[in-house]
């Protein structure tokens, strides 16, 4: 109807001032979990686009062929958007998920909450509790390990940077190990830990540019599982070009 | 009820361990409780847990499960009485979330107040002083007994070393942490959770873990001592 349509063009503009004149009020936040509901038959994404922690949730909805709107956070300008303040209050972070009006937080939560809740297409957690024990151990594992050691490459320099890649590429070969000659790291389907890992692939180019190291050459199973996810379009189109990331890392890390 | 063959490797003096003590006994479910010496980590733990070599860990019917969160979503999903979350989604998102921040922001800070000293340590006990502003206002917010409700659950489970911990914090560390008149839900969540039979019954014996924090903390400082 009109009213409704109406609302949705003019939602940034009145967003705006409304920001404005009545900053963080109760009105405010009801206007914005009303818009955002609306656009979208509510889902929405509230991501940056070099981070592998939106790259994850954006991977978990297409392949789950779930329609989501897409909102970026420019991270960069370090002006958080009211929706970002208000969805995320605790760690004012993207990404966010936001199902209608409510937030889910922290990537691998986000993941896991898709899986639950359109738990009927391509299920990204294995039915076996001991397989998703491992699953999420592993992806655990990820989040412990793979950001931070992969940022230090990036920001460190000479004996520190050295340690850095060494410890990096440890972690690296444990999943390697892990994974084995299997397709995928819970077998022959595309899965939860391929989820968790796979956004690091599009930042390896950046990690090896800055630490002048080859991760191929250290662990080329993993290479050729990344480039193997890679062939499915809900990978593909949720990771941005190496070379996009790398300037962002010279323009941010180092 | 039976786990026929499952054992729970750790410590009693290990607080991540007593979540899993909890679970398993809220579940009425059996096991063996193999006590590890961390300071001569046994080879069944270091098999088990090759990666972060630590404690607690489950092993049931030979195979291991580590990490104390990963280990509580497994025993909930394999023993579906008593459940410890939610079916609903977003519940459980909410659980997890606030498990995580528990586990990063809570503990992290925890570690800096009691084991460093100076402007380390005041900027570790303004985090906790955070974190615990944000739990108040979730169990505040929440308008019950526990974060799961009328009943404990797996956050209960979770933030419940917390409540253990503040007995020995102002005595050992030497800050104040929880003050009743800044986080009254809080802290009578504390009160209330230490009373469930559950949790009374099984609790990390006094003496013991004063002595182990005690010893902690004399390992922190000369570790800092040692580095000026």
């Amino acid at each position: 109807d009109i009213s409704s349509q109406l609302l949705f063009f003019l939602t940034p503009f009145l967003v705006f001032v409304l920001d404005k004149v009545f900053c963080s009020s109760f009105s405010v936040s009801k206007f914005l979990q009303i818009s955002v509901t609306m656009a979208s038959r509510g889902v929405v994404l509230l991501d940056f686009w070099p981070s592998m922690f939106g790259m994850r949730i954006r991977i978990a909805l297409a392949e789950k062929g779930i329609p989501y709107e897409y909102r970026e956070e420019d991270l960069g300008s370090r002006n958080k958007s009211p929706l970002l303040l208000k969805m995320n209050p605790v760690h004012k972070k993207t990404p966010v998920l936001i199902h209608h009006g409510n937030p889910v937080c922290e990537s691998l939560i986000a993941v896991q909450y898709i899986d639950e809740v359109w738990k009927d297409k391509s299920p990204l957690l294995p039915s076996d509790s001991y397989h998703r024990a491992q699953a999420r151990f592993w992806a655990d594992f990820v989040d412990k390990k793979i950001y931070d050691g992969g940022r230090k490459v990036c920001s460190s320099k000479g004996e520190d940077q050295e340690a850095a890649k060494t410890e990096f590429i440890e972690s690296l070969k444990l999943l390697e190990g892990q994974l084995g000659d299997k397709p995928y790291f819970a077998g022959e389907t595309f899965g939860y830990v391929d989820v968790a890992l796979v956004p690091f692939y599009s930042w390896f180019y950046a990690y090896e540019t800055c630490g002048n190291f080859s991760i191929e050459a250290e662990c080329p199973k993993l290479i050729a599982w990344a480039k193997r996810c890679l062939e499915k379009e809900s990978v593909a189109k949720s990771l941005p070009d190496k070379h996009k990331v790398y300037d962002f890392v010279l323009h941010h890390y180092t | 009820m039976s786990g026929t063959d499952l054992k729970l490797l750790g410590t009693k003096e290990s607080l991540f361990t007593y979540r899993i003590v909890w679970a398993l006994k809220l579940k009425g479910i059996e096991y063996e409780f193999v006590e590890e010496d961390l300071f001569n980590k046994s080879p069944l733990l270091l098999e088990s847990n090759p990666i972060y070599k630590k404690v607690p860990v489950l092993i049931h019917g030979g195979k291991p499960i580590s990490e104390s969160l990963v280990i509580l979503d497994y025993i909930d999903e394999t023993w579906k009485n008593n459940p410890i979350l939610s079916t609903d989604p977003q519940e459980r998102a909410y659980a997890r979330f606030w498990a995580k921040f528990v586990d990063e922001k809570f503990y992290e800070a925890s570690i800096k107040a009691f084991f460093l000293t100076g402007e380390d340590q005041a900027k570790g006990v303004e985090s906790i002083a955070e974190a615990l502003q944000f739990l108040e206002g979730e169990i505040a917010g929440k308008k019950k007994f526990f974060f799961g409700g009328e009943a404990i659950g797996f956050l209960d489970i979770v933030v419940g070393w917390i409540a253990h911990w503040f007995q020995f914090v102002e005595e050992v560390g030497g800050f104040k942490v929880m003050d009743s008149m800044k986080y009254p839900a809080f802290d009578s969540w504390t009160k209330n959770f230490l009373e469930v039979p559950v949790i009374k019954e099984n609790l990390p014996p006094h003496e013991e873990l004063r002595r182990v924090f005690q010893g902690f903390q004399q390992m922190g400082l000369a570790a800092v001592g040692a580095k000026e």
